[in-house]
């Protein structure tokens, strides 16, 4: 559907809903408002081709993965394998480093960078046990103190005969509750795509940060477009009509900031994106550094159970 | 004698595809069909082959709770439409609609009860209501219902039954699994118990949240508990299906559900759970 076609259907239903006397008064009333206010927005047509061009740069090939970040601003980097069940998941890393001084341990999804490695690591896809090792290393964070850096970039949590039969969903609900629970500081970034329960199982933090050109969504643009649209190839005017963005994520309540890029996206100096991540990272914890354990879970809970909107 | 038959077969030049689609009372399974009443009283369950149909969230409410116990709460929070979204129609309109065919005002009704005679907090998602999508309102009403049980110090018991989270609330939605998960995670520091009964089908961000947080995980047969459908599985990875997939049999034989009970017996066996926790 054109945005012409958009504009037509919207005034149709719009001058049904004055002719309906049955129900003024109610919801609907509101919802003829609302429409009128979607067909000013619509001719306005704003920034979707800007929400688009951040979906294609979070998913450029170039774009510095969660180890090109670590080997950048991670001293005595100890990457850390295995859920100590059943394997060791490459699409979801874990280890101990120090940041500026300080150790954190990090938790981060990673994509390949050739054929060979993206399918080792599934396009950056974790099966539940990656999740497992990441509640395994956030143990280890809590026990010592060390503060959690959550470094996301996935699609979404892998979508497999083998990972249902060892309970996908369930590792996603209790990495998020294992992170709703823990006392050390905790800050998360979305640095390329945040695609869904595979993204927020280790984003429940209390900071979350989006670098410029990163998406954070509750599905794929793809996958929405083949639900609602029932046409793949309408990844556009989903991603338009969910904005993903993360200008559209801070308006919305979902993240407390953005971390800048190097002009033209991360991919063009991946030494410039590191150092600029690496200050927003340090930057945030610094400013959880004198809370105590408590507060900082009673305000993590807090910030998280006010998200959303109801009338 | 062979009768000479005079072809009257009318050939329709815009005939409507021939569709597979049954009354809603005939079973799926096997073929029986039912009068309203009959499956009211079998509580929607097939005589013949024990499929069990969706049960709706006040007619379960009806048959978990003590006569007259049940108080409902949040009844005023309803969806808001925070994107404006719209893809072939208005979010608006399609929650205008829902409300409309199915006398709810969201996906899941909350509120206080009694069963066998022990206080609790009931959540009950309803799958006619935008396929008990999980939006902010979903979440809102699931956290204070868990709020709620934390006041007055009883278990929640909580029956899902959901497509995942309501993509027309964009990111927000998504952000109804941390909600949720937090509202657990309170119920559970204050050393108050959850169950939770996985109706058909219990899916993406619902089971990826609170769903999968009980301490006792019950279903009932045949229901579909996946992250992700057998439909998406098949095209993203072109894998073979094993039979059962994501059923809540599969479920229990891998070690993610406590019981499979059908039911005309999960009243008993709920009541028995109380008794245990009171």
């Amino acid at each position: 559907m054109s945005s012409s076609d958009q504009e037509q259907s919207l005034r149709r239903r719009l001058s049904g809903l004055s002719r309906l006397p049955l129900l003024r008064g109610t919801r609907l009333d509101g919802e003829a408002q609302r429409l009128e206010r979607q067909l000013e927005r619509l001719q306005e047509d704003t920034n979707d081709e800007a929400i688009w061009r951040s979906v294609e740069l979070a998913r450029h090939p170039d774009r510095p993965y969660t180890l090109d970040y670590v080997a950048r601003f991670l001293d005595d980097w100890v990457e850390l394998h295995g859920d100590r069940g059943r394997a060791d998941d490459g699409a979801l890393i874990t280890g101990l480093g120090s940041l500026r001084g300080r150790t954190v341990a990090l938790i981060g999804h990673q994509k390949g960078r050739d054929v060979k490695e993206r399918l080792d690591r599934q396009f950056g896809m974790a099966y539940p046990e990656g999740y497992h090792k990441a509640m395994r290393v956030l143990e280890i964070a809590e026990r010592f103190g060390f503060p959690v850096i959550s470094l996301v970039d996935t699609p979404g949590a892998y979508p497999g005969v083998a990972a249902e039969q060892h309970g996908q969903g369930g590792a996603i609900a209790r990495s998020q509750a294992e992170m709703a629970r823990l006392t050390v500081p905790t800050v998360a970034c979305i640095i390329g795509e945040g695609g869904s329960g595979g993204a927020v199982a280790i984003a429940v933090s209390d900071r979350v940060l989006m670098q410029e050109n990163a998406i954070y969504s509750v599905i794929t643009p793809e996958g929405c477009a083949a639900i609602l649209w029932r046409d793949a190839a309408e990844a556009k005017k989903a991603a338009a009509a969910f904005k993903p963005d993360a200008l559209h994520c801070l308006d919305l309540g979902v993240i407390d900031g953005i971390v800048a890029e190097p002009a033209g996206g991360a991919q063009s100096d991946h030494d410039e994106a590191a150092r600029l991540l690496a200050d927003a990272l340090a930057g945030s914890l610094e400013s959880l550094e004198d809370t105590p354990g408590e507060e900082l879970r009673r305000r993590r809970r807090a910030k998280f159970r006010g998200m959303g909107v109801f009338a | 004698m062979p009768e000479a038959r005079i072809d009257v077969q009318v050939e329709h030049k815009h005939a409507p595809p021939p569709t597979d689609k049954k009354h809603p009372n005939t079973c799926p399974k096997c073929g029986s069909h039912y009068r309203d009443d009959e499956l009211a009283s079998a509580l929607w369950v097939c005589a013949h082959c024990g499929h069990h149909y969706a049960m709706r969230a006040r007619a379960r409410i009806a048959w978990y709770a003590d006569a007259g116990t049940f108080v409902e709460e949040a009844t005023g929070v309803r969806s808001d439409d925070p994107l404006e979204f719209f893809d072939l129609r208005p979010y608006v309109e399609r929650l205008s609609e829902a409300e409309l065919n199915t006398g709810l005002g969201e996906a899941i009704v909350v509120g206080r009860a009694a069963i066998d005679g022990h206080d609790v907090e009931l959540a009950v998602m309803d799958f006619s209501f935008m396929g008990g999508s999980m939006g902010g309102a979903v979440g809102e009403k699931f956290s204070r219902a868990c709020d709620s049980a934390i006041e007055r110090g009883v278990p929640l018991l909580t029956v899902t039954s959901s497509g995942g989270a309501r993509m027309q609330e964009g990111i927000l939605s998504l952000m109804q699994l941390p909600k949720t998960v937090c509202a657990v995670e309170d119920l559970h520091d204050a050393r108050l118990p959850m169950v939770v009964v996985m109706a058909h089908p219990t899916t993406a961000g619902v089971l990826a949240s609170f769903a999968s947080l009980g301490d006792v995980t019950i279903a009932e047969p045949g229901a579909l508990i996946a992250f992700t459908g057998p439909r998406v599985v098949q095209q993203t990875t072109r894998e073979k299906l094993p039979d059962d997939f994501g059923l809540a049999e599969q479920n229990l034989r891998f070690g993610h559900l406590d019981a499979i009970v059908p039911r005309p017996e999960q009243r008993a066996y709920l009541a028995r759970l109380l008794r245990l926790f009171a």
